[in-house]
């Protein structure tokens, strides 16, 4: 079936009805993507597409997904950083969509950094 | 950069990095020569004349993690490597305008790729900004404006994953059509 107004008109219901709006408040967890040219040649969509993914899916409120510009370091592409409220931040390097799904479910569901992908192991 | 929407998405942060609250991102079919021309309008803040006599060079930059920018003189040498060209304008405080073109049967044309992911990629990590799409072939236009959908979403935010969802199927459904 084709795609059509309505159906966007009825998400929007929908939403409206279970206005559970969520807030960007301090006790977030940040996931950042990095999105500069390094990152998008080395496959950055695709591994925000399958975080961004498995984030809905899991129904993961208080995590949002962002996304910057060059972390800085090419050759570890696609980077992706976790910043949780209280905690050291976490540079995850080398991602695919397979090791963010990982992630996901490993380091926010479960609450295990996943050592083997961290910059730390690749050094 | 394996196809033309990773560029157009490499293209695009660029504006986002120079404020742009508004992008056009067009793709369009030529056909005498064959030529697939796509091209990024901003309204950022623009370069000056010397910046952007300098701005193909592979070593230009004004990021400061680092000292080489890419994104420009890639996308510059695939479009002739293709037979096709690529133009740069902009101005200070109006804006910047980038058309490159690619010989379709050219065997260096690298693919169109998955636009309709580089489309949702960009309002997802940019919901306030207003971007606009516009593919235009000998079937026809499709086009796609944030600022209609954010009309119709009154306040749902355009990057709530069901709305996102919605967008790559509408998105998908139109490349299916022309
Ligand atoms: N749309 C734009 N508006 C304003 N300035 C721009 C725009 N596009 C590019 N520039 C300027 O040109 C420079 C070079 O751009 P280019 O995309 O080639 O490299 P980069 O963005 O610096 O790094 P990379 O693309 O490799 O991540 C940028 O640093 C920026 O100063
Ligand atoms: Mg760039």
């Amino acid at each position: 079936m084709k795609k059509s107004i309505e159906e966007l008109n009825a998400i929007r219901e929908r939403m409206q009805q279970n206005i559970q709006v969520r807030t960007e408040n301090a006790d977030n967890t940040r996931v950042v993507v990095g999105m500069a040219t390094c990152g998008i040649a080395a496959g950055a969509r695709p591994v925000l597409t399958a975080i961004v993914d498995e984030v809905n899916r899991r129904k993961l409120k208080n995590v949002t997904v962002t996304q910057t510009g060059c972390i800085g370091v090419c050759r570890l592409e696609p980077i992706v950083e976790i910043y949780e409220p209280g905690k050291e931040k976490v540079t995850y390097v080398n991602m695919d969509e397979n090791k963010a799904r990982q992630v996901v479910s490993e380091h926010l569901v479960n609450q295990r950094v996943v050592d083997e992908y961290t910059i730390g192991a690749a050094k | 950069m394996e196809d033309l929407s990773l560029h157009i998405l490499d293209i695009s942060q660029n504006s986002l990095r120079a404020g742009a609250k508004n992008i056009f991102i067009v793709i369009r079919d030529l056909p005498e020569p064959d030529l697939l021309e796509i091209s990024v309008e901003d309204d950022g803040s623009g370069m000056d004349e010397e910046l952007l006599s300098r701005v193909t060079d592979p070593f230009v930059t004004t990021r400061d993690t680092r000292s080489i920018g890419l994104g420009i003189p890639l996308l510059k040498m695939a479009a002739e490597m293709s037979g096709g060209r690529f133009n740069i304008t902009s101005e200070t405080g109006k804006g910047t305008k980038i058309v490159a073109s690619f010989g379709r049967s050219h065997i260096d044309s690298p693919p169109l790729g998955d636009i309709a992911e580089t489309v949702v990629t960009l309002i997802q990590g940019n919901p306030d900004v207003r971007f606009r799409y516009e593919r235009c072939t000998e079937q026809g236009v499709f086009s796609l404006d944030t600022k209609e959908l954010a009309e119709i979403l009154q306040g749902v935010p355009l990057n709530e994953p069901e709305v996102l969802q919605w967008i790559r199927e509408y998105l998908e459904d139109a490349d299916a059509d022309i």
